[in-house]
């Protein structure tokens, strides 16, 4: 199992959302956040326009399995990409234990949903 | 075109208000007028209306979300308490008169807890009963240490802003209140303020400005920096520019005391001076940030305001088109420009909105007023070939500023000497709603 966490533009949220339904991850959490990197936002108050380097973007966490690993990251790749400075980041990391919490049911079988389809 | 069939609609109103004017004079007891005193009770509410909620959420909005509900219980305690100070003993220094040459500079005590007004009482010279005019006048008394939230927003202790503007409304806006508009010697000179330009908004813009600069800045203010602290809920501040826009046709349209033809007049150029402002403003902001924001809008709408009160009982359309595009101009230029190059931290501009949207109007009425509106005889400015009320306001204009600094500098020494007034840095930066008022905004 591996979490993969990514920091999106807000504007591609929806085209990700997108890919990683095609790529049949239909459970994730999302938050909005600020940040600083190298881009930045133009923000005008009362007559003086600032370049502010406290930018706004989504940030997106879920886990999957193994096998997903690589259609998750290549769904994202493709979908919240620009070529502009300020795409953001994927992160993967390795998870211990899930639980789905109705069921008891553990490991693998905690991330997908049998009865519907082999997600 | 339009200035001229105003001219001539206002010429004829003075012509059917003669014949009123004789028979006054065969009757020397002015009889109550209803539509009048409907007129100066509705816009009583319309002033009241412009500090809660309309100023409450103009400043509500801009400041950071840790401070929204200080600056909204600034307003919702200034309103009680001045409503009481101002029956107490604050009427009775506005606006009685005291015996000999003191009389120029301040007002007696006959009139304190109101006593001897009752409810058949006209004021004097007027159709409207005098308990109307104390509770309108209240209003202005009200709106005018409210103003001066803006400036110390952010930073300032609860104890010391209540001492400080509790002190302030004695001290300093009831002489001035009675200077102007009491029979005091700037009114006696002659100088128009028709609705509160020196009493209101010099002085609270004034006083802003030294408040500011004694407190010293809010923590990690500066203008050019990466962060800038910017508003926390635009949206407020568009709802509190309206209802201070409503409300102002009011404060300007009822100060005539009467529903008349001057009061229509005022109402007119009030809007016409707030929509040249705004606009002046928004054009600026497009054309050097790119961009016409909408803080920007309403901060144009505000000067315009500010600068045609003392101006809307002289100025016709053509001074109230000037005097919104002058104010739009140079309060952009003071906010934008002045105040990063000297570094004080007004935090919401009430100096670089209400104290030079003040002097500008306070001084244009030299110049544009005109007997269109003031009648025959009455002032008239450069713009007509007289000079002498251009100098009188200006006198006008420079005691306000001197007296409302001079006082209010002693009054903070004074106050911060008793309570202090600056929040302590932890509560500044954990925000005033929890540190000086227990309680959060949004969950």
């Amino acid at each position: 199992m591996k979490k993969i966490e990514a920091i999106i533009r807000k504007s591609k949220f929806d085209e990700v959302r997108a890919a990683l339904h095609e790529a049949d991850i239909d459970f994730l959490s999302w938050w909005g956040v600020k940040g600083q990197g190298t881009a930045k936002q133009g923000l005008i108050f009362r007559g003086i326009a600032y370049d502010v380097n406290a930018i706004e973007r989504i940030y997106l966490s879920f886990v999957v399995r193994e096998v997903n690993v690589q259609k998750s990251i290549d769904a994202i790749l493709r979908s919240a990409y620009t070529g502009e400075s300020g795409d953001g980041r994927i992160f993967v990391s390795a998870i211990e234990q899930s639980i789905r919490i109705r069921t008891g049911d553990r490991g693998d079988e905690s991330l997908y949903d049998k009865e519907q389809k082999d997600a | 075109m339009k200035h001229k069939i105003i001219k001539y609609i206002l010429m004829f109103c003075a012509l059917f208000s003669m014949p009123a004017i004789a028979f006054a004079q065969d009757e020397p007891v002015p009889v109550l007028n209803s539509g009048d005193t409907a007129w100066i009770i509705v816009a009583t509410i319309l002033v009241m209306m412009m500090t809660i909620p309309g100023l409450a959420l103009f400043y509500g909005g801009l400041v950071r979300r840790k401070n929204v509900l200080s600056v909204l219980m600034q307003c919702l305690i200034l309103t009680a308490v001045i409503i009481i100070e101002w029956v107490v003993i604050g009427y009775s220094i506005a606006f009685t008169s005291v015996e000999g040459g003191l009389n120029a500079v301040v007002g007696g005590f006959d009139k304190i807890f109101l006593q001897g007004i009752g409810i058949g009482d006209l004021l004097e010279g007027y159709t409207i009963p005098e308990l109307l005019f104390v509770s309108f006048q209240g209003m202005f008394a009200v709106i005018t240490p409210a103003l001066i939230v803006g400036a110390f927003a952010e930073r300032i202790k609860f104890s010391g802003f209540l001492l400080f503007s509790v002190l302030w409304a004695l001290v300093v806006y009831n002489p001035l209140a009675h200077w102007v508009w009491g029979g005091g010697w700037i009114g006696e000179m002659g100088a128009i303020d028709f609705a509160g330009g020196t009493v209101v908004h010099i002085n609270a813009g004034i006083s802003a400005l030294v408040m500011a600069v004694l407190l010293g800045k809010r923590k990690g203010w500066n203008v050019k920096g990466v962060t800038p602290i910017t508003p926390h809920n635009v949206p407020f501040v568009v709802i509190g520019t309206a209802l201070l826009w409503l409300g102002w046709l009011g404060f300007n349209g009822g100060s005539g005391l009467a529903a008349d033809g001057l009061s229509a007049s005022a109402l007119l150029v009030t809007n016409i001076a707030a929509a040249a402002a705004a606009l002046t403003w928004a054009a600026l902001d497009w054309v050097i940030n790119k961009k016409p924001t909408v803080v920007g809008f309403c901060t144009g709408v505000v000067a315009g305001l500010v600068a045609i009160t003392p101006a809307a009982g002289s100025s016709g359309v053509l001074g109230a088109f000037v005097i919104g595009i002058v104010a739009g101009l140079i309060c952009f230029f003071m906010v934008a420009y002045v105040k990063p190059k000297l570094g004080y931290d007004d935090s919401l501009d009430a100096f670089g909105v209400h104290g030079i949207g003040g002097i500008i109007g306070s001084i244009l009425i030299g110049v544009f007023a005109t007997q269109a509106i003031t009648g025959e005889g009455g002032a008239q400015g450069a713009l007509y070939g007289d000079w002498n009320q251009l100098w009188i306001q200006v006198v006008a204009t420079v005691a306000t500023i001197a007296f409302s600094a001079i006082m209010t500098w002693i009054l903070f020494k004074i106050v911060d000497a008793i309570v202090g007034i600056r929040a302590t840095a932890e509560s500044e930066s954990v925000g005033l709603d929890i540190s000086e008022h227990g309680e959060i905004a949004y969950e």
